[in-house]
């Protein structure tokens, strides 16, 4: 059993819901990212999500772009994230770290060798936003080769008969897109976040995990009440940017994301099971 | 003389994947699947639809003008020496560039599907101002990404669309050009999907759009191979058109794609020179790579990044291109060049005052390479240009660079 699909079991088995944080690898600055990584799950989180950035991230919001453009100015490279990843490993073993960017880093690398460099740096899982069921073979055989998870995303309008062509290739988790839109946009609609999982449910047994949108404690209150997990993302690289901007250090910066983190596992813990 | 293309290779591209070869594809994100399915699924409906090639026509004749002119530069090539130069008048279109070929297309798309909301990208501005004019006419709420660079270079342009009534959204994201603008662009329809036609204006972006702005504007070729035989008695010896997604460029090639003897050179921006590397020329000097939704040739770093691009032309300034061309350039049925600034800048110099005609600047790289090919040809050989554009929208650029005020 993979990293992710044994902490969903331990979670399941412990009724807890999984808090995902986001955080794009190098923002603000590129000794913050591992410190940050075991604070996070200090404060609760269950898995890491770090975001490789890139320089056309086309599904991110305003904030994320930023987050994506001080990380590239910081020199980080999709070479550098699995060096963080190489260093969070030393003192954590077991919190799976998910990688989430865009195809053309990996392209470049070349799936083998991005497989080969990921599993040996101690990568659980890999999500690239704009490859999809069609294109994503190859990556996937790679992938496979070495014991990844490939996490996919089903949106608001992903078709019912298309659902099942993802979820059968999908593996560790399903990762649902709340909202039409880009990420850290604000109009979350649980009734209808609730709907579309009763859809994957009915085609896969595979964890649901919901992300876009979820901004603070009764937002992750809401949707843990619906899903296996929750990701978090804009707010917590908003929280960083704006500490920051104050004329905050990092420290600062840590501070304030792991603030809120924590305030938002309070409210998802608060879901009576 | 005639040859069917759909008896060649080059009809069987792209595939039912959308690949021409290992190129193109739909690489994006899972919200805009289902909306490129819907959009491939009509398109391939009303393309052998009678009654929707009827009103495409029509509008095609008496609204954007056409067929455009197949016009020989007699005063030109005979300065040069060498071949007779032919010069497709793209220039001559309602809105001055090929541009409005494929929007008037996308925009009879739009209608179809019942969309109210058209929004496109622009970099020098001729297709955004060909969507708004679309717009306008349909009755279409129109918004147009455009990078804040551009915003400042193409600042006519970008009154134009405000004339015409649609809305201009700067881009201050990334390198605030083009592929910013496309970015934003697919951040807007991700968003609005439910009630917006995305208007992409080249033949870039995910499959079905590399097809079917393709398909819309081989108008261009389709005209020019016709009257190259009326006028000359015979096909080209050779094409020549400026890439920079690459929409002309295939307009013009691909009804001639079969036909051996004719030989093709895209036209890439060398901006101060490929080594120095600000430039615009991925087929010359990038590598394959992923953007945009498509698998293509890319202008990127060690570590995948896609870099800057340089071109005095804001049309060309893009560091990708369209797939269909990544596949020529590989099976080698395309030669792909470049021409340099100062080179580009020199034939719109030279073409205004030799044949009375101001290209767009975009379209004086085209020129600037058939003028080094045409001497090194004989004067029984023809040579068609694509002159894509007229260049009333870069007089301010121009004008700058010769140190002139207004």
């Amino acid at each position: 059993m993979s990293r992710l699909a044994g902490r969903f079991q331990q979670l399941a088995e412990r009724g807890r819901k999984a808090l995902i944080p986001y955080m794009v690898a190098g923002d603000p600055a590129l000794d913050v990212t591992v410190p940050l990584m075991h604070a996070m799950v200090r404060a609760g989180a269950d898995i890491i999500e770090l975001g490789v950035p890139f320089s056309d991230p086309m599904s991110e919001g305003p904030v994320l772009q930023l987050g994506h453009e001080r990380a590239l100015a910081n020199g980080v490279s999709l070479r550098t994230v699995l060096q963080m990843v190489s260093e969070f490993r030393k003192e954590d073993t077991d919190t799976p770290v998910l990688l989430m960017g865009y195809a053309n880093p990996v392209v470049h690398m070349g799936y083998a060798a991005f497989a080969n460099a990921a599993a040996a740096a101690g990568v659980d899982a890999l999500l690239t936003v704009d490859i999809p069921p069609e294109e994503v073979a190859p990556v996937n055989a790679e992938l496979q080769r070495v014991g990844m998870d490939n996490i996919f995303l089903v949106a608001p309008t992903t078709p019912t008969q298309r659902i099942k062509r993802i979820t059968d290739i999908a593996s560790g988790f399903i990762y649902y897109v709340s909202l039409k839109g880009v990420t850290g946009a604000g109009h979350l609609d649980i009734e209808d976040v609730a709907y579309h999982l009763g859809l994957i449910r009915e085609q896969s047994s595979l964890p649901v995990a919901v992300g876009f949108g979820i901004k603070d404690a009764a937002s992750a209150r809401a949707i843990a009440g619906v899903a296996d997990g929750v990701v978090v993302g804009s707010a917590l690289v908003d929280a960083m940017a704006c500490a920051i901007n104050a004329g905050g250090d990092s420290e600062k910066a840590m501070a304030a994301a792991i603030s809120l983190l924590a305030e938002i596992r309070q409210g998802i813990d608060s879901v009576p099971s | 003389m005639t040859i069917d293309l759909k008896q060649t290779p080059f009809a069987s591209v792209p595939d039912a994947d959308g690949r021409f070869g290992v190129y193109g594809g739909k690489y994006v994100a899972e919200t805009l699947m289902s909306a490129l399915a819907e959009l491939e699924a009509v398109y391939r409906k009303l393309s052998v639809d009678p009654a929707f090639q009827k009103e495409l026509d029509e509008d095609l004749a008496h609204y954007v003008g056409r067929p455009s002119p197949l016009y020989e530069a007699k005063r030109w090539s005979a300065s040069i020496g060498g071949a007779r130069i032919f010069l497709k008048r793209e220039d001559l279109n309602h809105t001055g560039a090929h541009k409005v070929n494929n929007t008037v297309g996308q925009a009879l798309l739009a209608k179809h599907m019942g969309k109210p909301r058209v929004i496109a990208e622009t970099g020098a501005g001729q297709h955004g101002v060909a969507t708004a004019t679309i717009a306008a006419r349909l009755g279409l709420k129109c918004q147009v990404f455009m990078g804040e660079e551009d915003v400042r270079r193409q600042a006519l342009n970008v009154y134009r669309m405000k004339l015409l009534g649609a809305e201009v959204l700067p881009v201050t994201s990334g390198s605030r050009t083009l592929k910013d603008a496309m970015n934003e662009a697919m951040r807007d329809w991700v968003t609005n999907v439910d009630d917006t036609f995305y208007i992409i204006g080249t033949v870039a972006g995910p499959h079905p759009y590399p097809m079917l702005v393709r398909d819309f504007q081989c108008v261009i070729g389709r005209e020019a191979r016709r009257q190259a035989l009326d006028q000359t008695g015979r096909l080209p010896d050779a094409l020549v058109a400026c890439v920079g997604g690459g929409s002309n460029a295939i307009g013009l090639f691909h009804p001639f794609l079969a036909d051996e003897g004719v030989a093709m050179y895209g036209v890439e921006a060398g901006g101060h020179g490929i080594a120095s590397n600000q430039h615009a020329a991925p087929l010359t000097a990038g590598t394959p790579g992923v953007l945009h939704g498509n698998r293509t040739y890319l202008m990127q770093d060690a570590d995948g990044q896609i870099m800057h691009t340089h071109s005095v032309s804001a049309g060309l300034d893009y560091p990708g291109v369209g797939p269909e061309h990544s596949w020529l350039k590989d099976i080698g049925r395309v030669n792909y060049v470049v021409a340099n600034d100062d080179e580009a800048l020199r034939a719109f110099h030279t073409l205004t005052r030799v044949e009375g005609i101001m290209p767009a600047l975009e379209s004086s790289h085209a020129l600037a390479y058939a003028e080094k090919l045409a001497a090194q040809m004989s004067p029984e050989q023809v040579i068609v240009v694509n002159l894509s554009g007229r260049g009333d929208k870069d007089i301010h650029t121009v004008a700058q660079i010769d140190g002139i005020q207004f």
